[in-house]
């Protein structure tokens, strides 16, 4: 039970100040959930052959430098880095595949987040406006963004538990609402071979997108095969490289809408967390129809 | 003219303001700036009183309205004058999800379009859209009329008991129980007095009417494939 | 009741294919639409007569009962509310419908709530003047169906509970059928008269604890934060519902467990939807202790309350107070065998009515017959609600004095032991004679 707010640029005008026009946006959705948040930002694209991936160290004084170092000696290829906060951005020439098996085998204690050419997820237990001053959220550049504020339901409130979760190479979801088949979906995608950190019902909703997406779906044939197998309560807001995403269940009980301009889209909860964009007025804005997707992609 | 800016103050202030208003009235017209989608605007008002709030309203505006007139210069959220008893309820915009829901008396008018479950539970109040109604329109509606001069979602009145719906674009299909129905003079009579009501300028004579089927007024084994 | 003198003794009958359940599948092949009927769960449960005291001896001293005071007063609602109710016992009168009920009765519930010094609540119907005058606290429910819901009627209750489900049926929504839809009642509801009346199982114009956070605020708007909210809920998931009311913002949450009554619903939902009442308070209370917030948002259970035990035993696993609801309809006198004749000629006995949705209840309760209603004294019955409300609060100050307890509030887990695993494990107390609490680590 949450709060989702996404802004994607349809073209430059704004990028420099995307995370300043967001952060407002998620801290409006505090009181849908004061217990943890986070978002997912797109810009700063590496190349073809390198990937780039948010990763988090629980300590706010882990050595990335020298974990960077021992990455790139070890895979011998070129890395870099920056560091916000316990969290890390890191890029590297190599395979993402190949990455995330160092990362596993040689750093214990770093998750990574986020992989892809394109994403950086940064979630926190705690009140959106900590995080998003925790990240400097509102210094941040970007082609499009989406966060997440959570009222737990029945998973417990971790960091892992928060949201964006990420379904795949720069893919990730947020979900306000409440499935009610995910506990055997999610025995179900583990026998696929996707993996879960948490008992979270969204991030089942986030591997089976993933799960579609490795069998060949396009992300609108994955919306459309979770529109069958997904039971109970959704709204969705989906980040991709290049656009995004909003779909709601067939009820369509949980609230979402959508403010397009010729600058931007921006999709809320509720209304107010619309209300400080610029342009706001003249916008055009509705609400999603119910079992229906939205897809906005930058060409 | 009594003006009020949420910028500068409350809801709270707001409200309590206007409930002040019950015992006596010494203020008719409030005008209330910068709502930007703040829930709960001008709930519980029960005196004569006309307010114009000028952007958009969150969830629940108007909400159990009674006597007084509510005009929203923008759009409304979630469960507009929900439950009102009575006066008016204007949105310039689109209304949200629930708009007039279990709403027992007075006019509602939506001049842009509503979104689903418009007149939900519905219990006598009397909503005129100029736009379209979104899904489950009139749900389990039990008295009252709606009236939508744009289109209807799907299962439009579904479960319905004894609500006049008149619809003069489609239908995207009728829920359980919910059938055309005849539009006899006594109904084109009724509609034009809710389009005068509202102040839409629309010929009643477009409009078609659905109403009850009332064959799901008592369990039997018939309906099973409805429960 | 048994007839088994009456049979060769060879005859055996089926545990699995009793005769209620024989009676029950020819009942569904005749009619093809499922039983519908009141009451609560009649199979047996885990319950509070599984748990006993460990009054006072030696190592703990126990009051003097005539002489030294155990307080029964309890404050609900002081989280938010300018007004919080104070009620002299902690026994309050459980949300039943006018509609449901005959005024009589809804008049008596209020007359015996008010001597005994605590509130009544009313229920899918809306607020009858009879109700609100006879009842010094009146709690005023909030229900999906918002049948005769008003702003003015919402302004006179002493409180607000935003019903999300009840034991009998969590997950489900309320019926009243044609026989009980009156002029009165349809008026009420505004509903055609002799209608089956069909109520929601969701609320139409909020669904979850976020969009609930902003309902609250609403309804503290209208009454301009005077009066304390409620949330009640069947239990089921009782842990997370009772952490997700206290985020959106309720005063008091009440819990029904699947004993507590009602006036008609399918029984398939009666009997197998929910947990037993004993099972939810752990959990309520692991979830308000971890939030911080226990005693300061307050517990009421429900839900096969009977005697000042199970009301001592609520209080012990941390409630702060319990709500009756079929208990009361009992102490009116439903069910009395002085109306024997009369169940029988409807095809049931005294002791065995469920069938409340028939509205032909001879005790002149869960009807609407004028014939019938006038059977029930308000008066009379609201003496012997009262009289039984007193029992009740004299039997559970005896053994909170027998545990040394100057409050009944004062009662702890550590008063409990459990006669059988099932109910040491449920409610989270020791075996009897032993330490051991089933799926506790040591």
């Amino acid at each position: 039970m949450c709060g989702i707010v996404g802004l994607y640029l349809k073209n430059d005008k704004y990028e420099s100040k995307l995370g300043e026009l967001f952060e407002p946006m998620l801290i409006a959705m505090t009181d849908r959930g004061p217990d943890s948040a986070g978002f997912a930002i797109y810009g700063d694209d590496v190349s073809e052959d390198w990937v780039k991936l948010t990763l988090r160290h629980p300590s706010d004084t882990f050595n990335w430098a020298g974990f960077t170092d021992q990455l790139a000696t070890a895979l011998a290829c070129e890395a870099d880095w920056m560091q916000n906060s316990n969290v890390a951005v890191l890029k590297v020439k190599a395979a993402e595949s190949t990455v995330r098996e160092w990362i596993t085998a040689n750093a214990e204690g770093v998750l990574v987040l986020s992989a892809g050419q394109s994403i950086e997820i940064l979630k926190e237990v705690g009140l959106p406006e900590n995080i998003a001053s925790k990240f400097n959220l509102s210094g941040m550049k970007g082609s499009h963004i989406i966060g997440h504020t959570r009222m737990a339901t029945e998973s417990a409130v971790t960091m892992e538990g928060s949201h964006p979760f990420s379904t795949g190479s720069d893919l990730c979801l947020v979900h306000n609402g409440s499935l009610s088949n995910h506990n055997r979906l999610r025995d179900k995608l583990k026998r696929e071979g996707i993996t879960f950190e948490t008992e979270n019902d969204s991030e089942v909703a986030a591997g089976y997108l993933t799960w579609r997406l490795n069998n060949g779906d396009t992300l609108k044939g994955a919306l459309e095969n979770a529109l069958k197998d997904l039971d109970g309560f959704f709204t969705f807001t989906i980040g991709t490289k290049d656009g995004f995403a909003v779909m709601r269940d067939p009820i369509a009980c949980k609230p979402a809408v959508l403010a397009e301009t010729e600058d931007y889209v921006a999709m809320a909860s509720e209304y107010q967390a619309l209300a400080s964009l610029p342009g706001i007025e003249n916008a055009k804005v509705w609400e999603p129809e119910p079992a229906t997707f939205y897809i906005w992609e930058r060409k | 003219m009594k003006k009020f800016d949420l910028a500068n103050n409350s809801i709270r202030e707001l409200n309590q303001a206007l409930h002040a208003q019950q015992t006596s009235l010494t203020e008719k017209e409030w005008s209330v700036a910068n709502p930007k989608g703040e829930h709960n605007i001008a709930v519980g008002l029960d005196a004569d009183l006309h307010v114009d709030i000028h952007g958009h309203a969150g969830y629940f505006c108007a909400g159990m309205n009674k006597t007084a007139s509510v005009t929203i210069h923008g759009n409304a959220g979630q469960g507009l004058a929900e439950n009102m008893m009575s006066g008016v309820v204007r949105v310039k915009g689109d209304a949200s999800q629930a708009a007039g829901a279990t709403a027992q008396g007075g006019l509602l008018v939506i001049e842009g379009n509503a979104g689903a479950r418009c007149g939900i539970s519905m219990k006598g109040v009397d909503i005129v859209v100029k736009g379209s109604v979104g899904h489950m329109s009139c749900f389990m509606g039990q008295s009252g009329s709606l009236v939508v001069c744009g289109d209807a979602g799907e299962a439009l009145g579904d479960s319905l008991y004894e609500v006049h719906i008149y619809v003069k674009g489609e239908v995207k299909s009728l829920g359980a129980d919910c059938i055309q129905k005849e539009m006899r003079p006594e109904h084109l009579e009724e509609l034009s007095g809710l389009l005068a009501k509202a102040g839409v300028d629309e010929d009643p004579a477009a409009f078609k009417r659905y109403g009850s089927a009332r064959q799901l007024y008592t369990f039997k084994v018939d309906n099973a494939s409805a429960y | 009741m048994s007839n088994e003198s009456k049979y060769n003794a060879s005859l055996r009958e089926s545990a699995t294919f009793d005769r209620a359940t024989m009676a029950e599948i020819r009942r569904a092949a005749d009619t093809g639409i499922y039983d519908i009927r009141g009451f609560g769960a009649k199979r047996k449960v885990p319950h509070f007569d599984d748990l006993l005291f460990l009054g006072a001896s030696m190592s703990r001293y126990p009051l003097e009962g005539y002489r030294e005071t155990c307080n029964t007063s309890v404050v609900l609602g002081d989280r938010f509310a300018k007004n919080p109710i104070k009620l002299d016992i902690p026994v309050t009168i459980a949300g039943m419908s006018f509609g449901a009920l005959s005024a009589n009765a809804k008049e008596a519930l209020g007359r015996g709530a008010s001597i005994a010094g605590t509130s009544t609540t009313t229920g899918d119907g809306g607020m009858t003047p009879e109700e609100r005058g006879q009842s010094k606290k009146l709690v005023y429910q909030y229900l999906p169906s918002r049948y005769g819901m008003n702003p003015d009627d919402l302004r006179k209750a002493d409180a607000i509970e935003v019903v999300l489900g009840q034991g009998a049926k969590p997950g489900g929504g309320g019926m009243l059928l044609g026989q009980k839809i009156t002029d009165r009642v349809a008026k009420m509801r505004n509903l055609p008269k002799g209608i089956d009346q069909r109520s929601a199982c969701r609320h139409p114009d909020w669904t979850g604890p976020d969009d609930l956070a902003i309902k609250i605020q609403e309804l503290r708007e209208i009454t301009d934060w005077q009066v304390p909210i409620y949330i009640k809920v069947g239990a089921t998931r009782t842990y997370y519902d009772v952490k997700l009311a206290v985020k959106a913002g309720a005063d008091v949450i009440v819990v029904d467990g699947m004993q507590g009554g009602t006036a008609a619903t399918q029984d398939v939902f009666i009997e197998h939807v929910g947990i037993p009442t004993m099972a939810a308070i752990p959990q309520a209370v692991q979830a308000l202790q971890e939030m911080g917030m226990h005693r300061k948002v307050q517990l009421i259970v429900s839900g096969g309350i009977r005697n000042g035990a199970d009301v001592a035993k609520c209080m012990a696993l941390g409630a702060d107070a319990v709500a009756i609801g079929t208990a009361a309809l009992v102490a009116l006198g439903c069910n009395d065998p002085k109306w024997e004749e009369d169940y029988q000629k409807i095809g049931s006995a005294a002791g065995f009515y469920d069938d409340y949705q028939e509205g032909k209840d001879p005790a002149g309760i869960s009807t609407q017959d004028p014939d019938l209603m006038k059977r029930l004294d308000p008066v009379a019955a609201g003496n012997r609600l009262a009289n039984y409300l007193r029992v009740l609060t004299l039997e559970a100050q005896t053994l909170a004095r027998a545990c040394g307890k100057n409050d009944l509030r004062n009662l702890e887990p550590e008063d409990l032991v459990a006669l059988n695993v099932e109910a040491a494990a449920m409610a989270r107390v020791p075996l009897a004679g032993t330490t051991w609490i089933p799926g506790q680590q040591y």
